[in-house]
């Protein structure tokens, strides 16, 4: 069996799988608008926390996070379950297929066999969607695939019961009831202000914008303290948590003046366009931050460019990100 | 960032089998997504990650193929797995997975150990396991 399931792809996989549920049960939603609601701006600068001897920068929120937010302001009511047996696991994947339902899972991607093997890490936060099962292999809507994959039965269940950190444990999500009227305004507005909210009022020097420009302090001092090998792990380290797949500095910010176009011609406020194209500008200066860094690690920068620079860029950035957030609060507001 | 300006720098990372999504403005300044086939410092970190886990790839190849580590050793480095994360996959203790790296408790490893980690390692069959010992 089949379902008839439009796919479409996603920056994000976690906004993405949403979309895609919800236009199952013909809920229209773009990717921007399902981050804008679901707030999926955030930074955090953590030094205490070290993977591999490198300090951890995060651009987004922890996963879940989104998907709890968006649902939960659109009033969607979603099944979410945890199996301790693999093979029940499967089992109740097979039974609601059957029914007619989609079913949302989080997976890892290591052993994800139609993977890029490049990205293949032990990432396990992925979301994917199952909506078929013919001779023994499920149909795949995977956000990050331009077409449908396929995964065997053993395959699948090897990626729901991936080992490591965040192990998803057999987790799989669906849409059981969806609300006959919504209002889409007020999802709006509550994703603006919790973005604003987490990143211009939480208090502490770690999240939001306080944090890039801790980020900023203590970044000016990496080679002097560390050296430039080690430097250049560090940086390195922050250009890939920024753009790779899912998740985002530049990336995620281009998402979030799309959301604020759209959000300007639903709520028929004229300023959330003004702010959209001052997101924009911000994106294009997370973008330049990106290649600079590239290039220190690499140790081919030009002249003028060292930490100092991209210290001052990330400052400047901070600030004019701490300006837009205020100018999105006082608009709402108003 | 605008919709013709989307950088399409193609290191083949993505093997030709999806492209990224990316949002950038058409010539109405309006948003569109673009599909992109890579970015060059995105590349590059990605590519420099690569880098340092392959020396350690070839590094665990050397000591296989000179008799000082069992498969299960290189096969670890090349799912870029540790004794820990090996572990939850086979259900070994860590004790006993230091204990399969030796060539000669590897030797003598039964079918339904090996499969273990055939399962953890995402092999087809046993003898992938074996076809690197020779050369």
């Amino acid at each position: 069996m089949k379902l008839e399931f439009d796919h479409k792809m996603a920056a994000h996989c976690e906004n993405g799988v949403i979309s895609n549920l919800l236009r199952f049960y013909g809920i229209d939603l773009s990717e921007p608008m399902i981050f804008g609601m679901g707030s999926g701006i955030f930074f955090s600068y953590m030094p205490f926390l070290k993977y591999d001897g490198i300090p951890t920068t995060t651009f987004r929120p922890l996963p879940g996070v989104i998907f709890r937010n968006t649902t939960k302001a659109l009033g969607i009511k979603m099944h979410v379950e945890k199996f301790r047996n693999p093979e029940k696991a499967m089992l109740s994947l097979d039974q609601n297929l059957e029914k007619g339902i989609p079913i949302g899972m989080v997976v890892g991607v290591f052993h994800l066999t139609y993977f890029p093997v490049p990205y293949r890490f032990h990432f396990n936060a992925h979301n994917i969607i199952a909506f078929g099962r013919e001779n023994g292999s499920y149909f795949i809507s995977d956000p990050v695939m331009e077409k449908i994959e396929t995964l065997t039965y053993s395959d699948l269940k090897r990626v729901r019961y991936a080992q490591g950190i965040f192990k998803p444990r057999g987790k799989m999500y669906y849409i059981e009831q969806v609300p006959t009227e919504i209002n889409y305004n007020q999802a709006i507005i509550k994703g603006l202000k919790r973005t604003v909210t987490t990143m211009v009022k939480l208090p502490g020097p770690i999240i939001g914008v306080t944090g890039m420009k801790y980020l900023s302090k203590r970044l000016r001092k990496w080679p002097t303290k560390y050296g430039h090998k080690e430097a250049g792990r560090f940086l390195g380290q922050i250009v890939r948590m920024q753009e790779e797949i899912g998740t985002g500095g530049a990336g995620f910010r281009f998402l979030f003046a799309a959301f604020l176009q759209e959000s300007a011609e639903k709520l028929q406020i004229a300023k959330l366009n003004d702010l959209s194209m001052d997101m924009t500008k911000i994106g294009d200066k997370w973008r330049e931050f990106s290649v600079i860094s590239g290039r220190l690690c690499k140790g081919r920068e030009s002249s003028g460019e060292n930490y100092d620079r991209i210290a001052d860029l990330l400052y400047e950035i901070a600030e004019d990100e701490k300006q837009l957030y205020l100018a999105i609060d006082k608009t709402i507001k108003s | 960032m605008k919709a013709n300006e989307v950088p399409q720098d193609d290191a083949n990372l993505l093997e030709g089998k999806t492209r990224d999504v990316q949002y950038a403005l058409d010539q109405n300044g309006k948003y569109v997504t673009v599909k992109s086939v890579g970015w060059e410092p995105k590349n590059t970190a990605l590519l420099s990650a690569w880098e340092i886990e392959n020396e350690k790839i070839a590094e665990a190849l050397r000591l296989v193929q000179e008799g000082k580590k069992s498969p299960i050793y290189y096969y670890m480095k090349k799912c870029l797995m540790d004794i820990k994360l090996l572990a939850s996959y086979t259900g070994f203790s860590r004790f006993r997975i230091k204990r399969h790296f030796k060539p000669d408790v590897f030797k003598n490893l039964t079918n339904e150990k090996l499969d273990k980690y055939i399962y953890a390692f995402g092999l087809k069959e046993r003898n992938e396991l074996f076809k690197i010992i020779k050369k």
